[in-house]
């Protein structure tokens, strides 16, 4: 018998007898349908609710968000010219995949937010039906939203909705799932592709939603998810001249006039939540005000065409 | 614009927007025209020289030999006859083989002249006019008519860029003449009107003289005189007007029941009906474009608005279903001199139905409609402080949206200057509109109704001298009719009449200001420098005033300034394409997203079109049409929010969004 093979049998016992050693997660940023590392190589440590040391996470740098907003970018023209029908069912797989892996978001909600582990289910729950509620909105906005305008002329007049483009989103500090979704669901399900910055400091259940978002038919480049500072990322999405609009729900009050400031050089649409203590507050749980198609409508641009009428 | 100009041979003038009215251009046009039919009947020697032209440009020579399929009879019977036709002259084939009048720039190429050639125009017999064509092909017609005797002399002046280049050879004009017909002067007059020597501020329902003590004079861009002095209003009166307006919207306005309000908008539209040719008057003193073009376009469309958003001020839970929309507060709001009462109504109208008060500032060259319609607002005893307007430069609209207890901008004019408002009031959480500059392509593609087109194209850079955000300025043209086209596009410009604003045949009026002509001059000068071939027409300018030939670029590149940047003057830039992706990829490549054109009769390909071109109006077989049920705004760099239509009522409103 070969000394390895000696060896092995006489490891086996004393395995058995010791606890499991798990295996740990890296997570990573998701740019482009990819998981790469930061390119700086940077990375931070996330704790707990509690103060334990949860993980590290990627600290993204300037240099990944332009990446991304390439890969946004790249991914626009073909997320946007799918039909609206399939955009819609492209949503609600992700709330099916999402429904398979509840516990595990539980488990990660509740060590981010502190929660107990019926309140992270509920925040869990929620962020699927989130998915479900704006998947159904994808074939429904142009009749809610558009319109045929009864011109003073022989023409066919008609305005209906069309998505911005790249949509640079700063998710809510505080939900660290259920904001997210909710501030995402709204962008893409037009047709927007968007750069989210993942909250600063719980990232980790969103790094988490970019592996259901990567088998879920959400083509790559369409939700690019970059986790880190956001005092150091924030400035550069919103200067970002190929980012067409920006959600500033998480943007930090201090920086929230500079970033608008910077957002207007390319007339960049800008989205505004709650301010400050309110906005960590806000309560993702109530349908009436968490999801709303006015959020939809945030990130769309109404077109006008018109046409003669004749023989 | 030319069916304009016919119809006005029989006695009414039409403006570009009420050519769309029943009868009008668009709705009689043929189902399809290629290039067989849409030029008359075509005689033997116009073939062979259609045939001859076939030989440099393939694609066009079988639409050109082709035949007509009328009865040669129909071909020649004498157009005069023809109802609603007034001959004005004797019909004459144009010259064959004349000299290419094309001026060469300095610069262009030996390749480029050769160019000049080859592109020149199958020669067309105008003929008599067949029945049932489409008014501009007797138009078209008209234009081919032997010049009378003694018709206008024209003397180009020679310190504007650019002087005049050349009327199309078949004319046959004789040695001075630039166009062959004469013109009767049919001066507007101006009785209706009676200006104040001063016109105070409008605050709080009253006229005022301004805390600042001055005033500036505002000029009739025709004439370069003083037509009334206006007060500077400084920050002291912008403070006075802002606080007129809080109070109202506390007080009388905020809590006056949505079905009131909406009485005293239609009481406004009512009023501007009644003395809409007096606003035309004054508009177009002041302005300086065309009479024709304020009474049938701004004037008709700035009570229209009114009209249109006074139903809408007590129907706001039916235009937001599910919402409890509620007014924002104090607009301030910024407006253009392209369109001051037009402008002044897509700003006042909905936010008055909304339920805001308002401070307007109109821009400092042409303040005086608005200080027109601020005695409507008194005819109308709209309640004091609803609507305010303070005249004044640049500084004193800054000062306005940034006070402190102003909700709502609303601003409508050049990109830099919204930027610099976004910036101004960045993080004070004011909502915001911006309405701002465009470079619009006009895509012509080569089975486009051509003589439609050819208006199209004309009116879309050529309507209010070129001095509209949403102007089609960058002609984007099928290689296989580019020559064709451009040549013809030369012949129309060649019939536009420049001149006294007040003048009901003219077509291209005064630039509203000085700096705006300067910086115009520049640009075609710059178009010069970079290569571009110009055309201009040998049309007269008044002595006096400021004007500038309706002009045309050829051979520019993609990447010339005149391409990129806004003009806002009536220069037009001739690109080619020869797919619809080159033809997408090139009107999308500007900053701007405002409006664009599309001209072809396939319908699949409208609606391609229509979906991949990044701009919030697209015209399709049409340009510039307005009406307030139809939101109107840009993409991109061009600004964000809609005015017009109930997208236009959401920027006056909170939906609930304040949290």
């Amino acid at each position: 018998m070969p000394p390895g093979r000696r060896d092995v049998i006489n490891v086996e016992p004393a395995a058995a007898a010791s606890p499991r050693i798990a295996v740990r997660k890296t997570y990573k940023l998701y740019v482009g349908g990819q998981f790469p590392r930061s390119e700086s190589g940077r990375s931070y440590l996330v704790r707990g609710a509690d103060g334990s040391a949860l993980a590290h996470a990627a600290r993204g740098s300037r240099k990944d968000l332009r990446d991304a907003v390439r890969s946004a970018r790249g991914a626009f023209a073909g997320w946007d010219g799918k039909t609206a029908m399939n955009r819609g069912q492209v949503l609600y797989r992700v709330a099916e995949l999402l429904e398979g892996r509840r516990d595990q978001f539980q488990a990660e909600v509740a060590a981010a937010e502190g929660l107990t582990a019926a309140a992270a289910r509920e925040q869990v729950d929620r962020s699927i039906d989130r998915w479900v509620w704006y998947a159904g909105w994808a074939d429904k906005l142009s009749q809610v939203l558009g319109t045929v305008n009864p011109v003073a002329a022989p023409y066919f007049d008609c305005t209906f909705p069309e998505a911005t483009g790249v949509v640079g989103v700063v998710a809510p500090e505080a939900s660290s799932l259920l904001g997210l979704v909710s501030r995402v669901a709204p962008v893409v399900v037009s047709g927007n592709t968007c750069v989210v910055l993942a909250s600063g400091g719980r990232p980790l259940p969103a790094v988490t939603l970019s592996e259901v978002l990567v088998t879920s038919d959400v083509p790559g480049g369409v939700i690019n998810l970059i986790t880190g500072q956001r005092r150091e990322l924030v400035p550069w999405l919103a200067a970002h001249l190929d980012v067409n609009a920006i959600d500033t729900w998480g943007v930090p009050v201090d920086l929230q006039t500079s970033v608008e400031e910077a957002a207007i050089e390319n007339l960049k649409r800008v989205s505004r939540g709650p301010r400050g203590a309110d906005a960590d507050r806000f309560d993702w749980l109530d349908d009436r005000r968490a999801q709303r198609p006015e959020w939809i409508a945030a990130f769309l641009e109404m077109k006008t065409v018109w046409h003669p009428i004749g023989m | 614009m030319l069916s304009r100009r016919v119809v006005s041979a029989s006695g009414t003038t039409q403006g570009p927007l009420s050519a769309a009215v029943p009868g009008g251009l668009n709705a009689t046009r043929p189902s399809v025209a290629p290039l067989a039919t849409m030029n008359r009947s075509t005689p033997p020697a116009a073939v062979t020289r259609a045939s001859d032209a076939a030989g440099s440009s393939g694609s066009v020579s079988q639409t050109w030999s082709g035949g007509i399929g009328l009865p040669a009879q129909a071909l020649r019977r004498p157009a005069a006859q023809l109802p609603g036709f007034r001959d004005r002259g004797r019909p004459d084939a144009r010259t064959p083989g004349r000299p290419d009048a094309q001026r060469r720039i300095p610069g262009s190429s030996a390749a480029s002249a050769r160019r000049h050639v080859t592109q020149r125009s199958p020669a067309v017999s105008p003929g008599p006019c067949q029945p049932g064509c489409t008014l501009s092909r007797m138009a078209e017609r008209t234009r081919a008519k032997r010049p009378a005797a003694g018709a206008l002399t024209t003397r180009p002046r020679s310190d504007t860029v650019g002087r005049g280049t050349a009327s199309p050879s078949s004319w046959a004009l004789g040695e001075g003449q630039a166009t062959p017909w004469e013109y009767a002067p049919a001066p507007e007059s101006r009785d209706v009107l009676t200006l104040q020597a001063r016109y105070g501020l409008f605050i709080g329902g009253k006229e005022v003289a301004p805390r600042s003590g001055q005033w500036f004079t505002t000029l009739d861009p025709a004439t370069e005189e003083p037509l009334a002095e206006v007060a500077k209003a400084g920050p002291e009166d912008v403070e006075q007007a802002v606080t007129a307006a809080r109070r109202a919207f506390r007080r009388d306005w905020g809590r006056l029941p949505g079905r009131e309000r909406a009485k005293y908008l239609f009481r406004i539209a009512r009023i501007l009906q009644e003395r809409s040719r007096e606003f035309a008057v004054a508009e177009t003193l002041d302005n300086g474009k065309p009479i024709k073009e304020t009474r049938d376009v701004d004037v008709p469309l700035a009570a229209a608005h009114f009209w249109y958003y006074a139903g809408w001020a007590d129907k706001l839970e039916y235009a937001f279903p599910g919402r409890s929309p509620r007014p924002l507060g104090v607009a301030a709001q910024i407006i253009p001199w392209n369109f001051p009462l037009l402008m002044l109504a897509w700003k006042i109208a909905p936010a008055l139905a909304a339920g805001n008060t308002v401070v307007l500032k109109p821009a400092s060259s042409t303040p005086l409609s608005a200080m027109l319609f601020a005695d409507v607002c008194r005819q109308a005893d709209l309640p004091p402080g609803v609507v305010n307007i303070i005249t004044g430069p640049g500084e004193i609209g800054m000062a306005l949206v940034t006070h402190p207890d102003v909700d709502k901008v609303a601003f409508t004019g050049s990109t830099a200057v919204g930027k610099a408002i976004g910036r101004a009031i960045a993080g004070t959480g004011k909502a915001l509109t911006l309405e701002l500059g465009g470079k619009a392509a006009n895509i012509v593609f080569d089975d486009a109704p051509l003589d439609q087109a050819i208006e199209g194209v004309v009116n879309g850079i050529f309507f209010n001298q070129g001095e509209v955000c949403c102007a089609g300025s960058r002609l984007l043209v099928q290689e296989s009719i580019a020559d064709l086209f451009t040549e013809r596009l030369k012949d129309r410009l060649s019939t536009l009449r420049v001149g006294d604003p007040m003048d009901k045949n003219t077509d291209v009026g005064a630039i509203n200001n000085p700096a705006q002509l300067a910086k115009i001059n520049e640009l075609i000068q710059v178009g010069v420098d970079e290569g571009a071939e110009l055309y201009q027409p040998a049309c007269e300018l008044p002595s006096r005033g400021w004007f500038v030939r309706p002009t045309l670029f050829t051979n520019v590149s993609q990447s010339s300034r005149i391409a990129q940047e806004e003009i806002f003057g009536p220069v037009l830039s001739v690109l080619t394409f020869r797919t619809p992706d080159e033809a997408i990829e090139k009107a999308n490549n500007t900053p701007y997203g405002l409006s664009a054109g599309v001209w072809t009769e396939k319908g699949s390909r409208i609606l391609m079109m229509t979906k991949r071109l990044r701009a919030g109006v697209i015209w399709a077989n049409t340009f510039n049409r307005f009406d307030p049920t139809s939101p109107f705004g840009g993409y991109k760099e061009s600004g964000f929010g809609r005015e017009g239509g109930v997208h236009g009522m959401h920027a006056y409103l909170d939906l609930g969004e304040g949290f």
